[in-house]
């Protein structure tokens, strides 16, 4: 079985990484943003404290690493799931490329977002 | 009474190999919550597109901002994130419970029993949980 | 307490056969019988045709794997009695070829065993006088779960991955490579982590988890393969940030 030269490991620490932030910080965030915000049970906070805290270069930096690594994480979940779901494993060449280009191109719009923009 | 006919028998054998199903995971109850907990992982990305949307809405100030809140209150928006919770908690479940296979920890020359582990993750959580809500609501 | 039970029987004779059929067998069904001692019934009473393997009846030679109900079961293990009324549907192994009947064709795993080298590698033996090697009992821990192989085939089966890519390396193979890495006698962790950190290796797997739960002797290869993908990442930041003399 011929090796490709693998930075596997590498990429499997970041899922890991990823995995990590995902799970601990996402959630809360979708319940506020998704959930209680626009169902009323809490009221939305204003937009002055927003940009206050957005602009902090602390949640600058930690959200783009939230926003990298989760999308790693999901461009590496995906890229197995398509291999095991629709059995096309040997397309490795075209699978790998639109599954981690997908993430860097949302790392990329994250840190124009949050360095750039704000 | 006559004997069978004579053939002679194929030296290679016929293994039968079996084709593996398109819907190998709908065969057991494991094998779709493992593909339900690979899945997830698009409801994670989705996740962190919106939270760039809402980044994007507040640097485009308060009527970004209100126009934000206004598609998060889109029923269809609506009900993709209450399925995008559910996702990100089993998401966040599965993992916290499977660290300890992946992750040996020796104190004091004893293994840490994978249950401390996993109460570990999930304290951590509760502290997340704690800090981005009180960040978030000021 | 229905006192018979029906086995649906997976059939299949290459000399006449396409595919493989099913064929029905009622068979007595007291307390104590294992779907095993159905089997043997059957080619002692009923049809001295039928093909299966088996020895030791006892869980400990692992050679009696079969599909039983959809389940990958070590059929001296699995009472009848669990499934009654039944039918019971015993097939051969998933995911190896059918040789005949429920036998299957297991070179692929006994190939790729030899290749994580399952014995103890070390770079210099000690000479005979200096005694015996020595191991505390925290030490035999550290490995004592993943030498419960008994290479009964049961997680290769279950595993989707094996299933859907017959050349990835698979759970027991690994499981048995980390069983001599966590050994304080061994000194071939280096040689097999440069095999197994490959995309047929442990790379392959995702996790799944089912072979865990299939494993009659507990060994837990999904944690053993998770380990490893641990080992195996820090193993390669080092190597990116220490030059290889160094390590």
């Amino acid at each position: 079985m011929q090796k490709r030269t693998t930075l596997e490991p590498f990429v499997w620490l970041l899922f890991s990484a990823g995995g990590v932030l995902a799970a601990l910080v996402l959630p809360a965030f979708v319940f506020l943003f998704g959930l209680a915000f626009p169902l009323g049970w809490l009221s939305a906070p204003s937009h002055e404290h927003l940009l206050a805290v957005l602009r902090h270069p602390v949640t600058r930096v930690g959200l783009f690493l939230v926003c990298t690594l989760a999308l790693i994480h999901a461009a590496h979940r995906l890229r197995y799931t398509l291999y095991d779901g629709l059995q096309i494993k040997h397309l490795y060449e075209v699978v790998n490329p639109i599954c981690y280009g997908a993430a860097v191109v949302g790392s990329a719009a994250a840190a124009y977002l949050l360095f750039v923009a704000l | 009474m006559n004997p069978p006919p004579t053939s002679y028998t194929e030296f290679h054998p016929r293994w039968y190999r079996s084709p593996v199903s398109a819907y190998w995971w709908l065969r057991s109850g494991t094998y779709l919550a493992f593909i339900l907990r690979e899945i997830s992982s698009v409801f994670v990305a989705w996740a962190v597109v919106y939270l760039l949307l809402l980044v994007r809405a507040v640097s485009r100030g308060s009527g970004g901002y209100r126009d934000f809140l206004d598609l998060s209150a889109n029923p269809g928006i609506l009900f993709l994130n209450l399925v995008t919770l559910f996702f990100l908690a089993f998401h966040a479940v599965t993992w916290f419970n499977l660290a300890p296979q992946a992750m040996v920890v020796h104190a004091g020359g004893k293994r840490v029993p994978g249950v401390w582990i996993a109460a570990s993750n999930y304290t951590m959580w509760a502290v997340a949980t704690v800090v981005v809500v009180w960040i978030i609501l000021g | 307490m229905a006192d018979r039970i029906t086995l649906q029987v997976v059939r299949y004779r290459p000399e006449q056969d396409a595919e493989p059929t099913s064929q029905e067998y009622d068979v007595p069904c007291p307390k104590d019988w294992v779907v095993l001692d159905g089997l043997n019934y059957v080619k002692d009473q009923l049809d001295g045709t039928l093909s299966y393997r088996w020895s030791c009846r006892m869980g400990i030679c692992g050679s009696c794997g079969m599909t039983v109900n959809g389940q990958p079961k070590l059929t001296c293990a699995t009472f009848l009695a669990d499934y009654a009324p039944g039918p019971v549907r015993v097939e051969p192994l998933r995911n190896f070829p059918i040789v005949r009947d429920l036998v299957v064709e297991m070179g692929d795993f006994m190939r790729k065993l030899p290749t994580v080298k399952p014995w103890i590698v070390r770079k210099e033996e000690k000479p005979l006088a200096e005694g015996e090697y020595r191991q505390t009992p925290q030490e035999l821990d550290e490995y004592k779960q993943f030498s419960m192989c008994i290479n009964c085939m049961l997680c290769y089966a279950a595993c989707p991955v094996y299933g859907l890519d017959p050349n990835f390396v698979g759970p027991a193979a690994i499981a048995l490579a980390q069983r001599y890495n966590l050994d304080s006698r061994d000194q071939g962790a280096r040689e097999r982590l440069d095999l197994l950190s490959d995309h047929e290796g442990i790379w392959g797997c995702t996790f799944v988890g089912e072979c865990t739960r299939v494993c009659p002797k507990h060994v837990d290869p999904a944690g053993a393969i998770q380990r490893y993908k641990l080992t195996a990442a820090l193993d390669w930041l080092k190597g990116f940030f220490l030059p290889r003399g160094a390590r």
